[in-house]
């Protein structure tokens, strides 16, 4: 277990330096004058300018740039923003908030997508289960913001059950609609998921052994079907948790949310550097620990799997 | 998926890798042995789901080569008398905030959608299925490699980074679009592929096409490949419609494709503005975009069905 963790450790730093360096690339190592895109079209400052190329060694080689970049994001330097802002505060800002509708969108995911799916799965065939395959499918085709516009409208401005925006702040209570909307599509892969899993195992020996040892069917469906069904929906949830931190940006920008996709967003049409390369380092970070940490959930929801 | 960073298409759909694609030799209904092709074929010509689908899929390949049968009316002709018009004769969906019909920007707008999304489709199945096969292969240290870069360009999300791409270059057109979904697109192709092959390389007729001295090459398009590539088709099929959202998606922020395009995400993104006064200026946009994904999703599914031989 020990040196399985290493091992998938050490696979991370490639990994790791590689999509820094990819971003790193996109965002100073296109063809023309970095500068000219960060500033818009009425250029830089001189002042501006001048501390831009030293914060990115402008004019060295790429390689260089970034491994000095990366010198400074490894001692927690993550450099600062046009307004002179260091960019940890605007993180320390933004993650929180981010954190929250993740964790809204990620509890509305496991506790209506998993039941659902599994209920679908055990009545294969049935009406349920053939309303829930073409709901989902509706869901998933149905773009996100015009999800987000409709619920808005609808919820927000129309019943005035929920805040069409979000304040500063983005309590828990103002991020529930919006999180609905980040979840829904998620929500629609989880019960598919599920249930494909579960018509798969249905038939096992396992089941068929629970059953026969005469344990109640409460027992079997829930601590032997669900919880061996549960692997591949974990693989889906930990690269979703990734994608939830990162990819709300469609959602905030709807609702309005100071959270890490809005401000990635605004950063990357400003052509503002050091949060852009910063703020998709930690995302990149993030993702990598949900991957290893599924890989350990493995084991935990199917005995059979030993790590080495 | 989170938002359509359809960055993942779960397992639901990349259970198909390990189909069994044993090749040829399956006994079909009639006693005759038939392919798993011509066995999948047998099966959807009976499935209502793909009937309905590949339909739709015609209809709109048709619309999007020939928008002028459909409309005689110039999307880009507004008269700012009409903003937000219901129907009216002539104009049966009414007309968007600028007086533009909003049945004829319906029609074209349906190239721009169909053309990314096969563009990228046809880009990601390439390059991707090019360097999972090559990575399957050859194993050992080439796969290792080739396995990290698909790690590295996984780690991005799609819609991020897509955005990142775009916003690099001073001009928007198709082309920069369809290079942006691409770039992230392609590992998702990578890793199925890769799965596949592994799958099927060790066959007893790839042992034999080696003994009879066939060249890797040989071995690789001629053996491989046709029995290797069926989990890949379903997955494109999937993502062309995942690839439409996130085009749709990427001119709904704005840098997508140029605002003197006609596609529904740009549409859609306009008509944020009239949602309180005139709602179904965004409907119809919406329901063209949704229901062309819900005919790829759609086909994509019967597809699987056909060619998964655990569900016959």
């Amino acid at each position: 277990m020990g040196t399985y963790v290493l091992r998938r450790l050490l696979q991370m730093i490639p990994v790791f330096f590689g999509a820094t360096f990819l971003i790193f690339y996109l965002v100073l190592g296109m063809p023309g004058d970095p500068l000219a895109s960060m500033c818009g079209e009425r250029g830089c400052d001189p002042a501006t300018a001048a501390a831009l190329r030293a914060q990115f060694h402008i004019g060295e080689p790429l390689h260089i740039q970034y491994f000095e970049y990366m010198k400074g994001i490894l001692t927690l330097d993550f450099g600062e923003t046009f307004s002179r802002r260091p960019v940890v505060d605007v993180m320390r800002e933004a993650f929180p908030i981010t954190l929250r509708l993740a964790t809204v969108a990620f509890v509305i995911e496991l506790c209506i997508g998993i039941p659902l799916g599994l209920l679908a799965g055990l009545r294969r065939g049935k009406l349920f289960d053939n309303s829930i395959l073409l709901a989902t499918l509706v869901i998933i085709s149905i773009p996100i913001f015009v999800v987000g516009f409709t619920m808005q409208y609808f919820f927000g401005i129309q019943l005035g059950w929920f805040r069409p925006t979000v304040s500063g702040e983005a309590p828990w209570n103002e991020l529930l609609l919006p999180g609905i909307v980040l979840a829904s599509v998620s929500l629609a892969y989880i019960m598919r998921l599920t249930r494909t899993s579960v018509v798969e195992n249905t038939h096992a020996d396992y089941v068929r052994t629970a059953v026969a040892k005469g344990l109640p069917r409460r027992r079997v469906v829930t601590v032997h079907l669900l919880r061996n069904s549960m692997i591949p929906v974990v693989t889906y949830l930990g690269a979703d948790l990734g994608a939830l931190m990162g990819g709300a940006i469609v959602t905030e920008r709807i609702f309005n949310i100071h959270g890490v996709g809005g401000t990635l967003f605004q950063a990357i049409t400003r052509g503002e550097a050091p949060t852009v390369v910063s703020f998709v380092t930690i995302l990149v970070i993030i993702y990598l620990f949900a991957n290893l940490l599924v890989d350990l959930l493995y084991a935990v929801l199917d005995p059979r799997i030993r790590y080495a | 998926m989170p938002e359509p960073s359809p960055s993942i298409i779960p397992s639901d759909d990349i259970a198909v890798a390990a189909l069994d694609v044993g090749g040829p030799g399956d006994p079909g209904a009639g006693g005759k042995p038939r392919s798993l092709w011509s066995d999948a074929w047998h099966d959807l010509r009976r499935n209502p789901m793909f009937l309905v689908s590949a339909l739709l899929i015609l209809l709109l390949v048709v619309v999007a080569i020939f928008p002028s049968l459909f409309t005689g009316t110039d999307p880009t002709f507004c008269d700012l008398a009409n903003g937000e018009g219901g129907p009216a004769p002539g104009h049966p969906f009414g007309f968007d905030r600028q007086g533009c019909d909003i049945y004829s920007r319906v029609i074209y707008g349906a190239r721009a959608s169909v053309a990314v999304g096969i563009l990228v489709t046809t880009g990601v199945v390439v390059i991707g299925g090019l360097i999972g096969a090559l990575a399957a292969f050859y194993g050992g240290k080439v796969d290792s490699l080739l396995s990290r870069l698909v790690d590295v360009f996984f780690a991005i999300p799609l819609l991020l980074g897509a955005i990142v791409f775009l916003q690099a270059f001073p001009f928007r057109n198709i082309w920069t679009v369809v290079a942006a979904i691409m770039l992230l697109g392609w590992p998702q192709m990578s890793r199925i592929m890769r799965g596949s092959v592994i799958s099927v390389k060790e066959s007893d007729f790839v042992t034999a096409a080696r003994a009879l001295g066939a060249s890797d090459m040989r071995i690789l398009t001629r053996h491989i490949l046709p029995n290797a590539i069926a989990p890949v088709i379903v997955v494109a099929t999937i993502s062309l419609g995942l690839f439409i959202v996130l085009e749709a998606t990427l001119s709904f922020l704005g840098i997508g494709l140029p605002p003197s395009t006609v596609s529904w995400g740009g549409d859609i993104s306009k008509a944020q503005t009239s949602l309180r006064s005139a709602p179904h200026v965004l409907l119809y946009p919406s329901v063209a975009l949704s229901i062309t994904v819900l005919a790829f999703m759609l086909l994509g599914d019967a597809v699987r069905d056909a060619l998964d031989p655990k569900l016959r």
